[in-house]
């Protein structure tokens, strides 16, 4: 059993260590980078899972000839809705609102956060049932509402095996990706607190246990907590995206509906969906087709539920609005294609990030939704693209982490270095005196071809790489030979 | 004769000569003739990658200066041709970038040759740098170009797309994850059995290339020489 198992024997149970209290969230990313690729058995499920998406993800995006096309005509209409931001949400709100719906403003987490505990009250409740909904994550809704004495039950099956282990999430669209079968199994046998005795690990057996958990639970409930993928303010429409099913219980079962929808997830026309429609499952969970999609426009007589409420939150947003580089980072639809070819993300996972967006959509999202903060995210990406490549909204995600690297603060010492860098080669002869004095410098390690040990910085390079040592004769050399 | 500018990059020029000279074995081969503007430095990348955006303007107007009389600019690195195309419109409105081409762009494209009359006897495997496939979109140039090489034997490289974990100052920010990345190229270049390890980057390579002589060092498996396709392309053997 590897030290990382995150349920260890100690005779007896299994104890469940959650991961995220190992990785230290709230230290620099290549710290707690490096906590997690010492995780074997983390490492391994998210290379697996990872891999396998992936590779799901490409195919079937593959079938498509207009696959480019698609990707061009969302990243468009995205960006008309940041440009009519404030028309369309006024328009949204009066469309839900006709249709029965109370629709609700939340300048940041705290506002949102009082309003849906301010519902539930009212509603007579203490708990809630949860669609999965990376909005209340990353209002930390559920925390709020436990200060508050309430319960929120997550019932997506990743969300709820998370919940369990007291964890935090590691993925967008996977949470529990940092989970294999059997951590699940002692997940459910300690904490889900009825689960079947003599649980075994088979998929089907653990799916199973979480259906006879959650049907109690919806039952139960009288008041329901969800996202949304999309907002249509032609319609006033919410529309959430779903695998499982236990979302849709979520929204038409309990009498009261809150649902807490980031502006940016607006579109102007009902129509509009047909294009992000083909896009999401294909790059999210890499289906042709996700198996529910719900759709509901405020109150309907007899059907659903009787209190519809949408908490339109900013949280940021706006800010991020302002900026004309930045901004395309709202277009993101949280499909997580990005995080599942990004061979950093595959390497840490997500509590490296210390946000609840993570890999290489939250490098960008993160520090300009909380400016100030995570600053050492943009650096957390080698800039290879594989992220820009996949996004189906086309977000350029590495020319983001350069804009925003030259927005951060820098280090003085790699200030110093880096512009006395600048000043020597904006200067030709300069430039060949350095190379020279290199070639010089380097004639101890010229036999032996390279130097297999330097002092800070440079040891970071030498800690697992050799460096080549400058040659005896150099291309200009060379070339003003052959010039005679 | 036509007349094209060599851009040898900053890294070439401090560490590996024969890549720049290979470049001038085959343009010559080809009948072009080949200036070295000896005043040339850097493209400025690794300020702008590394958010120092006023430090690199000053190289990119540098560059402009160097290179603004040709037509056609050559360089053997995938990652300087893309700093030219995609960064300096948004650094300092030069357009320079679009006659900035990396070599097999050049050859394919421009020349209109595939088959440079190299003769290369050995196993090589390819990885196509990231820059290079994904920012300046070079597909498979440098391939079909190796393809044509008489004698040369191509093996796939596995998760070849996958980044070789340099990234420029990454390799030192994040150096525990980069080297995880490294770990993982080197041990599918070795799985390859090929002599040689080719791509379009000696910035790459030099990454690729460190880990290898460390493994080789360390008694790891045998696995490629680092090589630039360039160097292959000039061969003759």
């Amino acid at each position: 059993m590897s030290a990382d198992r995150v349920t260890g024997s100690a005779g007896g149970a299994p104890a469940i260590v959650p991961a995220a209290s190992l990785i230290p969230a709230d230290q620099p990313f290549p710290k707690a980078a490096k906590v997690a690729l010492g995780m074997p058995q983390l490492r391994k499920n998210l290379a697996h899972a990872t891999g396998t998406i992936r590779a799901k993800r490409a195919k079937v995006a593959g079938e498509l000839d207009d696959w480019e096309r698609l990707r061009d005509t969302a990243a468009a209409v995205k960006a008309n809705v940041q440009r009519r931001l404030p028309e369309l949400a006024v328009r949204f709100e009066e469309r839900a609102t006709a249709a029965g719906a109370v629709v609700h403003w939340a300048r940041d987490a705290k506002e949102a956060n009082e309003i849906a505990a301010r519902l539930v009250r009212e509603a007579g409740a203490e708990e809630v049932v949860k669609v999965k909904s990376m909005a209340t994550q990353e209002i930390e809704l559920n925390e709020h509402f436990e200060a508050e004495g309430l319960k929120a039950f997550e019932t997506d099956l990743a969300e709820l095996i998370v919940q369990l282990a007291e964890d935090k999430p590691s993925h967008i669209l996977v949470p529990a990706i940092h989970y294999n079968r059997s951590e699940i199994r002692d997940i459910f046998d300690q904490r889900m607190g009825d689960a079947p005795a003599g649980l075994t690990d088979d998929p089907a057996a653990l799916a199973e246990a979480a259906r006879l958990h959650l049907r109690r639970r919806f039952l139960s409930a009288k008041v329901a907590v969800s996202g949304a993928n999309f907002a249509v303010a032609e319609t006033g429409s919410l529309v959430v995206v779903e695998s499982e099913g236990n979302g849709r219980m979520c929204l038409t079962m309990p009498e009261t509906l809150i649902s807490v929808v980031g502006i940016e997830k607006l579109l102007p026309d009902f129509a509009d969906l047909e294009v992000f429609m083909q896009l999401l499952p294909r790059s999210s969970t890499g289906e042709r087709m996700n198996p529910y999609t719900s759709v509901w426009t405020g109150v309907r007589d007899g059907d659903g539920p009787k209190h519809v409420h949408v908490i339109l939150l900013d949280n940021g947003r706006t800010t991020v609005l302002a900026d004309e580089v930045g901004r395309q980072a709202l277009s993101c639809i949280r499909c997580s294609a990005c995080l599942n070819v990004c061979p950093v993300y595959e390497r840490t996972g997500g509590h490296a990030y210390g946000h609840v967006y993570p890999g290489p959509i939250g490098a960008i999202l993160a520090p300009q939704l909380e400016p100030g903060r995570h600053d050492d995210l943009p650096y957390a990406s080698s800039l290879c693209g594989a992220c820009y490549e996949v996004c189906p909204v086309k977000i350029n995600i590495p020319e983001v982490l350069v804009h925003l690297r030259q927005q951060g603060p820098h280090d003085a010492g790699e200030r110093a270095a880096m512009g006395a860098a600048e000043a020597v080669m904006a200067r030709p002869r300069l430039w060949r005196t350095a190379l020279r004095a290199a070639r010089f410098g380097s004639m101890p390690w010229r036999r032996k071809g390279f130097v297999r040990r330097l002092p800070f910085p440079g040891s970071k390079w030498t800690m697992s790489r050799d460096l080549p040592v400058p040659p005896q004769e150099s291309f200009r050399d060379w070339w003003k030979e052959r010039g005679r | 004769m036509k007349r094209v500018a060599l851009f040898i990059t900053c890294v070439n020029d401090a560490l590996f000569p024969e890549t720049p000279k290979a470049v001038v074995t085959v343009l010559e081969r080809l009948g072009y003739e080949v200036d070295f503007p000896a005043a040339q430095t850097c493209c400025g990348q690794m300020h702008a990658n590394s958010g120092y955006k006023r430090d690199a303007a000053k190289l990119a107007r540098a560059f402009d200066r160097v290179f603004g009389g040709y037509d056609a600019i050559v360089t053997p690195s995938g990652s300087c041709a893309a700093m030219a195309r995609d960064q300096y419109p948004h650094l300092t409105g030069s357009d320079i970038g679009r006659r900035v081409h990396e070599l097999s762009e050049f050859l394919i494209d421009v020349a209109g040759v595939e088959d440079v009359g190299a003769r290369f006897p050995h196993t090589v495997t390819y990885h196509p740098t990231c820059h290079g496939t994904r920012a300046l979109g070079l597909g498979d140039k440098p391939l079909r170009l190796l393809r044509a090489v008489d004698g040369i034997d191509l093996v796939d490289l596995p998760a070849a797309d996958q980044c070789c974990g340099f990234g420029g100052t990454f390799a030192l920010k994040n150096a525990e994850v980069s080297s995880a990345m490294l770990a993982d190229k080197c041990a599918n270049a070795a799985a390859t059995s090929a002599e040689y390890l080719a791509a379009a980057d000696n910035s790459c390579l030099t990454h690729i290339g460190g880990g290898i002589s460390r493994l080789d060092r360390t008694g790891g498996p045998a696995a490629p020489r680092p090589i630039h396709y360039a160097e292959i392309l000039a061969s003759t053997a």
